[in-house]
């Protein structure tokens, strides 16, 4: 039995069309369509409902160095108000999953995949027992919404008082958003684009959605415009890019890495391949002739099978196929030739280095 | 509700077919299919010339959300492609029953034609 998001009746009212995610039923697109979508987002502002992530609330005198231990970034260099990316590792250095660390002045937030939710809660819960903290999943009673558009903050700032620009890119305040009190207003997304993602009261998601609606040019946008949104700006996708059969390293998330700063769960492994040597790279691609590269196609490099398409689409923005894949570390750099096997044909592509679309508003 | 003329022919495959009298029916896919599909990227379509058997795929429709094949739905000859579906497939979306026909087919075996189904079929099949 999926679940559904506090907004699924209003998605259905607007004539999305709604699919099975992660174990709900989201709206992958309303009747604009994908293409028309996607480009609202990049041109004007357009609101999407990701209340399917989940939440945890981590509270306790070691909430931050239990989360440090559990996620590869560096959790203590955030300031109160700030958010980073980070990952969360087995032993092994591969990726349970990709998540956002909020630092509030008496508890951290992690988001993560819905997709991930319940593994990653008994992966991390399981160190627990040597840190003075605890930890609760609010998933449920958390509503999320992602306001995304050039035209954001000018939007944004009918619906609070909330100097915006006070609030950088990956920082956020809890305010008042259109008449909802304590929201997470957070500079972040998942675009390219400037904009905002605001967690708050489940029970008020219809209300604020509705405002934010009333403002005349948001364009509700689903599933299908954020995942081409994403992979133009190569932001890697859980279960796409990245698995728990890649590390960082792989995965060109080394940024997100931290060794120095003290003992985590996958530190040892990550040392070690970092030792014998990176044996492959995500790369980012594109395709010269008309082709439309799929997760999953087989990728060859030399004549050699190297693994499938992770993620592909044909971009919205740049009109050409656009796609990651996993190649041996000496051909991971800007225009090695490989091939993409599409239906029995090999045709050829080119690595490039992303993001695809440089001209994205965010800051 | 997605719309199904009552002057056409079906396939389960939701294919359209245009009975033009003469001997050659135009194909295309129906409103319903390109509702499903989304936002059509490309087709790739036979030449002029080329025959098929039926339910031989002819052809494939790349959507943003997925690719589908296009399957001949009667025996017969390809006497002309919608070439213009070349620099715009979105016709496919806002017009399936007109401007975004795919091929016309010189048909082997009229007889076929009765094997199809008719509009109220595959209304009830799409619901």
């Amino acid at each position: 039995m999926s679940q559904r998001t506090p907004l699924h009746d209003v998605h259905v009212a607007l004539g999305a069309k709604m699919v099975p995610f992660a174990g709900f039923e989201m709206p992958v697109q309303y009747p604009a369509g994908i293409t028309a979508e996607h480009k609202s987002v990049r041109e004007n502002v357009g609101l999407f409902d990701v209340s399917h992530m989940g939440e945890f609330m981590i509270r306790g005198p070691q909430a931050i160095d239990f989360a440090n231990y559990v996620t590869t970034n560096d959790v203590a260099a955030l300031a109160v108000g700030q958010a980073q990316y980070s990952t969360i590792l087995n032993q092994g250095g591969t990726i349970v999953d990709d998540c956002l660390v909020y630092r509030f002045p008496d508890h951290l937030m992690m988001v993560v995949n819905a997709s991930n939710k319940d593994k990653d809660l008994a992966h991390i819960s399981a160190y627990m027992g040597r840190f003075d903290c605890s930890i609760e999943d609010v998933s449920d009673r958390i509503a999320l919404l992602a306001l995304q558009g050039p035209r954001a903050q000018e939007v944004m700032a009918r619906f609070t008082d909330v100097n915006l620009d006070d609030i950088a890119y990956y920082h956020f305040q809890v305010a008042t958003v259109a008449g909802v009190p304590g929201v997470i207003l957070s500079r972040t997304g998942y675009t390219g684009e400037d904009g905002f993602e605001l967690y708050f009261d489940a029970s008020r998601a219809v209300e604020m959605w509705n405002a934010l609606m009333s403002e005349g040019s948001v364009t509700p946008a689903g599933l299908g415009a954020r995942d081409t949104l994403r992979l133009e700006m190569g932001m890697a996708l859980y279960g796409n890019d990245i698995d728990d059969g890649t590390t960082p390293y792989e995965a060109g998330l080394g940024w997100l890495v931290k060794l120095k700063k003290g003992d985590f769960v996958g530190k040892e492994a990550l040392e070690r391949q970092k030792a014998a040597g990176i044996p492959r790279k995500l790369i980012g691609f594109t395709m010269p002739d008309r082709a439309f590269p799929r997760h999953g196609y087989p990728v060859s490099y030399n004549g050699a099978a190297s693994g499938e398409v992770r993620s592909g689409t044909m971009s919205p923005t740049l009109g050409i196929a656009i796609g990651t894949a996993y190649l041996p570390l000496a051909a991971a750099k800007e225009g090695t030739e490989f091939e993409v096997e599409i239906r029995g044909k090999r045709l050829p592509a080119v690595v490039q280095k992303m993001p695809f679309y440089k001209n994205a508003s965010h800051r | 509700m997605a719309n199904v003329p009552g002057d056409l022919l079906y396939t389960a495959e939701h294919e359209y077919i245009r009975d033009r009298g003469d001997g050659i029916v135009e194909v295309g896919i129906t409103d319903y299919a390109q509702g499903e599909l989304g936002d059509v990227v490309y087709l790739e379509l036979p030449k002029v010339g080329t025959s098929f058997a039926r339910h031989d795929v002819f052809g494939t429709i790349e959507a943003v959300k997925a690719v589908s094949e296009l399957f001949a739905p009667l025996a017969g000859e390809v006497t002309e492609v919608n070439t213009r579906l070349d620099g715009e497939p979105a016709i496919v979306n806002s017009d399936p029953f007109g401007e975004g026909w795919m091929i016309r087919l010189k048909v082997k075996d009229p007889d076929e034609l009765a094997t199809l189904l008719k509009p109220d079929a595959y209304s009830a099949q799409i619901g």
